[in-house]
């Protein structure tokens, strides 16, 4: 079989043996604010309901044998009791606006509420994509001024807004370059990805065909434009770089390497998840890059929502601008209006298709230019500036007790320690995480990237005050000592403290329980 | 800068700690060549106050839903959402959460998402149901692969009801999967059609349900004709209260269902974010793409719900990932299901008969207005197509002028066929009132006594 | 009697006649976790030596298993179906993958033997 993806053993289920604390029980369950909330199928009932609808109006059915006469099985709850349930949940949940979030690569930066009063005024919220361009000039003068901001901070030429997240956005970049290159003649099927990427890249690259090449990185986890020549070929299509690279490192070769891979017929593709690094102080395209996602949810600060809903807008060189997708927004005479099919184009363009319908996410336009405009031009390099410094004073004042893999060096805004540190406690990186949940802080990113063991990535972002970076350091700088001081109980058994203890990962991907059903979890796993 | 919290003292200090002189220390592995001398050439920070002024400027150059006789559908639909569900999602816990990775700490999120798992599975009739995707659009895309994944067959048939553009997504993205699809005419939609055009080839039949068009149908003979040949049936949903009134696609045998959210909880929103749902049989579980959540214990015994399967995803099996998919649409699937919960089965039963009563009611009226005809066999959910005297979109432009968004002209859909151009797509809502409907009536009357001008 | 082989992607080989009887080793499910999924071959498919032909998954990660040999498969171990656990209490016994009709016994030659494997995986490190 072939080397796991991960073979660092993490444990995933809780051990036997760890009991709880003791903590007096109650009656409830519940713990002062420490609510637990039933599933709605468990309190709601399908006759109820907490809308009030208007009248029908005086006409009769026409659905006949297709109308819907079996029981769905909806609960409804009326609006106090949705209200609680709801807020009971949130209740349970980490987030920005309650903590830190030094997650490395996701940039959880501050999430504005300016951003989302624009967001809902009626004129951005209210309309429909469909409408007659005439009803929308607002809409589009929007995105207009959108694409630009984003081609005047990455130096290119064009951006497509259609993609709705970054690995959507990275979809988009290597289908204008399979394009470019089918519009050529040339016949290539690889694609170079370092072994830091993450999954989304060589994930991207099947997807479309392609077989990936990997590049090894240098012992400070950069990869030299030594060691794509010897990759590149007739058969490259394209590179697929991050930068700043996985491990919070600016690859001080990139202009190199695009010349490179230019020279041999190739194109290069960014991945702009660590662009909040250098917002304001570089711009990509004078760097040489061809494709570049932007994460509107990670640099622009348009809020994570639990998970989504992302943006990823795609800014194209002058050799790719012609693939670019359909729609996008053109103005003439008349004012702005959308080209959304192949009749209505320009001799150039050669757009590679259409990547969703309608043409992107407008509420996450209008929550990232509402950052842009209110950051404006300093503010956004002072934003970078920050990031960065903050990642190395994290860095500066943790280095001596934990481990960093490649050596003491300064970080771009994210700062990458090992487990090494934690060699012979007993304590995985999975279990210093799980402590630090306990101490109030969600943990770093773990585990990535997969080419340092035990990885820890720490991102801190320019959100945060000095004494709220102070008040993380000092946890950490505690928990490792703790951890050397053979402490183990406080990691193994964590988190002790946080609504739930470990839960068993195992069982739920062994027996698989989607939906809910009457019987109970126990029974079920029998 | 009130977003950054750094005073110019802390930065100093910070900079000491370091032992960097200037932050650029800090970029130095930047070539010079480089790293910019200053900002970029944009406006720099200005107050919240003129923020506002800004935009708010430019929204009130767009005529906004709400304010005027609405009638656009094809896709996305005006309904009303009540207060609760926008408070509700703008609290600090779900608003400014993330992705639930860290699950001890996430039980807000991973229980919503399984409560919305299960009124997916059950709304669509079938078993089991993802945390959602971008919308209904890539869903279906995906849905395709999944077929390929599961027949090991490369050919798809897209019957001529589907939107356009999930049309053209699903070929665009096709075009280097050597998935060959084969997009039936815009109007071949009736049922012998579709049966027609199933072979032993044949890995899947995408059709929508009700139509862009606005038709309803029963696909059961769709679905047996599919898999006696070793198909699966693919139904898309592009308006998803029509669940609360149309037998489900499950009960009508699909074996995957797509749909696009939007409707509930969501708002119009210029086209995004939206949120796609997907749910397939049981059977298919590991074939599906996305992000799933499922119910556990913790070390103490008690119930809780983590992301599973996730082996699936391309974090993971990178080259052998099931789909590019990296994200679903967290928010606007909270959404989704509060208004649901909100709603519970009786309020979506009323809500739905409403729209449908609401475009009974419209087409009643439309059917009176001379050079308006009513395509089709009748049988529509809330939106439905009418053939004008003259070509529609001139039309919709001139209504639009006199406050009215009267629907959307086939042509915006499908420009390159003239026999469409007369045709024009209407939806109706719970939010018409018989005043809105007179208003499209009379105005259409009015537009298309025009004579034309010489 | 039968003879036991091993490759360097932690399968094991059991040879018997001409049937072979492939599952992966206690290495491989100790670096695994906790097996959570398991996916064997259907009897009468034609395989080639190296290529993917069975995926177990823990909850972190999914690993093909390939075919050391060239073959025709007998039988998948349906019971992995129900029971992936087994996987990590008897890999290299109860939870074998799949058996194989071997077309070309020469290429056992190519796999190593126990103590080889050993310090094979002693290297690994």
């Amino acid at each position: 079989m072939t080397t796991p993806m991960n073979r660092q053993g993490r444990p995933t289920r809780p051990a036997a043996d760890a009991g709880s604390e003791a903590a007096p029980q109650t009656f409830t369950g519940n713990r002062a604010l420490d609510i637990e909330e039933p599933l709605i199928f468990e309190i709601g009932g399908t006759d109820r309901s907490g809308v009030d609808l208007p009248r029908k109006p005086a006409a009769t059915s026409r659905l006949g044998p297709l109308a819907r006469n079996k029981p769905i099985g909806l609960p409804g709850l009326s609006e106090p009791e949705t209200m609680r349930h709801y807020v009971r949940l949130s209740r349970n949940n980490y987030a920005i606006d309650s903590g830190l979030y030094p997650l490395g690569s996701c940039t959880m930066k501050h999430n504005a509420r300016l951003n989302e009063k624009m967001a809902r005024l009626p004129g951005f919220g209210d309309v429909h994509p469909l409408q007659p361009v005439s009803t929308v000039q607002g809409a589009l003068a929007l995105m207009q001024t959108l694409s630009g901001y984003l081609l005047e901070l990455t130096g290119m030429s064009t951006v497509a807004l259609s993609p709705k997240a970054g690995a959507h956005g990275e979809l988009c970049g290597m289908l204008a370059i399979r394009a470019a290159h089918d519009a050529a003649g040339s016949d290539r099927s690889v694609v170079l990805v370092p072994e830091s990427a993450h999954g989304t890249n060589p994930a991207t690259a099947a997807f479309m065909g392609y077989s990936v090449r990997s590049l090894e990185a240098r012992e400070d986890g950069t990869v030299s434009v030594e060691t794509v020549r010897e990759a590149l070929g007739p058969d490259v299509a394209a590179i697929m770089l991050t930068n700043p690279n996985t491990c919070g490192l600016f690859e001080p070769e990139v202009s190199e390497i695009a010349d490179a891979v230019h020279d041999a017929g190739a194109y290069f593709y960014c991945d702009g998840a660590n662009f909040n690094a250098i917002v304001g102080k570089v711009r990509p395209g004078d760097l040489g890059i061809d494709a570049m996602h932007i994460n509107l949810h990670k640099t622009f600060s348009t809020p994570h929502g639990g998970g989504g809903p992302g943006a990823g807008p795609v800014v194209f060189s002058d050799r790719l601008a012609a693939f670019a997708p359909l729609p996008y927004v053109a103005r003439d005479a008349g004012g702005f209006r959308f080209v959304e099919h192949a009749g209505e184009l320009d001799a150039a363009a050669m757009p590679f298709g259409r990547l969703t319908a309608f043409h992107g996410q407008m509420g996450m336009f209008v929550r990232a230019l509402a950052y842009m405009l209110s950051h404006g031009a300093d503010g956004m390099r002072q934003a970078s500036e920050d990031a960065v410094l903050a990642a190395n004073y994290v860095r500066a004042r943790l280095k001596d007790v934990m481990t960093q893999p490649f050596g003491d060096q300064p970080c771009m805004h994210e700062v990458l320690f090992d487990d090494r540190f934690l060699s012979g406690t007993g304590v995985t990186t999975l279990d210093f995480a799980k402590a630090m949940i306990d101490e109030g802080f969600h943990p770093m990113t773990m585990y990535f990237p997969l080419v340092v063991h035990g990885a820890m990535l720490i991102e801190p972002t320019e959100s945060e005050s000095l004494s709220s970076l102070d008040q993380f350091i000092e946890t950490m700088r505690f928990l490792a000592q703790a951890a050397r001081a053979g402490d183990t109980a406080r990691f193994t058994d964590a988190p002790r403290l946080a609504p739930r203890r470990r839960l068993d990962e195992t069982l739920a991907a062994r027996k698989p329980r989607l939906t809910w059903s009457e019987t109970q979890l126990g029974e079920a796993a029998e | 800068m009130r977003y950054l919290p750094l005073t110019p003292a802390d930065r100093s200090r910070m900079l000491a700690e370091i032992g960097a002189a200037d932050i650029d220390d800090l970029f130095a592995a930047v070539p010079s060549e480089f790293l910019l001398d200053g900002p970029p050439d944009l406006p720099n920070a200005r107050s919240e106050l003129e923020v506002e002024r800004e935009l708010a400027s430019l929204a009130a150059r767009n005529t906004a839903a709400g304010a005027v006789p609405f009638f656009v559908g094809c896709g996305a639909y005006r309904h009303h959402v009540p207060a609760t569900v926008d408070h509700l999602i703008q609290r600090s816990e779900f608003l400014t959460s993330y992705t639930p990775y860290q699950p001890e700490v996430t039980q807000g999120t991973l229980q919503y998402l399984f409560e919305f798992q299960t009124q997916v599975a059950r709304l669509t009739g079938m078993e089991v149901a993802n945390a959602s995707m971008y919308d209904g659009s890539t869903a279906t895309a995906e849905a395709v692969l999944m077929a390929e994944r599961i027949t090991r067959r490369r050919k798809a048939v897209l019957a001529g009801g589907l939107h356009p553009h999930y049309r053209d997504v699903i070929e665009t993205l096709s075009k280097y999967n050597k998935t060959a699809v084969t997009a039936l005419e815009p109007r071949t939609n009736a049922i012998d059609d579709l049966i027609a055009a199933i072979d032993d080839e044949t890995g899947c039949i995408v059709v929508q349900n009700p139509d862009v068009f606005g038709a309803v149908r029963d696909l059961t003979r769709v679905a047996e004709t599919a898999h006696a040949r070793g198909a699966l049936l693919i139904v898309a949903v592009t308006e998803v209260v029509s669940l609360g009134a149309i037998r489900s696609p499950g009960e009508m045998g699909a074996d995957i269902v797509t749909a696009e959210g939007q409707s509930i909880g969501n708002g119009l929103n210029f086209g995004g974010p939206y949120v796609g749902l997907f749910a397939a049989r049981q059977k298919y579980l590991r074939q599906m793409p996305g992000r799933l959540c499922g119910e556990t214990v913790d070390a103490d015994g008690r119930r809780g719900f983590v992301l599973t399967l996730s082996t699936r995803e391309q974090h993971i099996r990178r080259e052998k990932a099931t789909s590019n998919i990296c994200t679903n649409s967290g928010l606007c699937a909270l959404a989704f299901t509060i208004h649901l919960t909100l709603l519970g089965e009786k309020g979506l039963r009323d809500l739905a008969d409403l729209n449908h009563l609401a475009a009974v009611a419209l087409a009643e009226r439309l059917e009176a207005v001379p050079g308006v005809e009513i395509l089709g066999d009748g049988v529509f959910f809330n939106e439905f197509t009418v053939r004008l005297a003259k070509p529609a979109a001139p039309v919709v432009e001139a209504l639009a002028a006199k406050g009215i968004l009267a629907g959307v002209p086939v042509s915006r859909l499908l420009p390159a066929e003239p026999r469409f151009a007369n045709d024009l797509i209407i939806a109706a809502t719970e939010i018409n009132t018989d005043a809105d409907r007179h208003a499209l009536a009379d105005a259409l009357a009015e537009e298309l006594a025009k004579k034309e001008p010489a | 009697m039968a003879t036991e082989y091993f490759t360097k992607d932690h399968e094991w080989v059991r040879v018997d006649g001409d049937v072979a009887t492939i599952g992966i080793t206690n290495h491989a499910q100790e670096q695994l976790g906790d097996v959570v999924f398991v996916e064997v071959p259907e009897a009468g498919r034609t395989v080639t030596a190296g290529e993917p032909v069975a995926v177990v998954e823990s909850v972190k990660a999914a690993s093909d298993v390939f075919s050391p040999l060239a073959g025709e498969v007998t039988q998948g171990n349906d019971a992995l179906a129900d029971n992936p656990a087994f996987v990590n209490e008897d890999a290299e016994g109860g939870a074998w993958f799949f058996k194989l009709r071997v077309a070309d016994a020469g290429a056992l030659s190519g796999l190593m033997d126990r103590a080889a494997y050993d310090a094979f995986v002693a290297a690994e490190g």
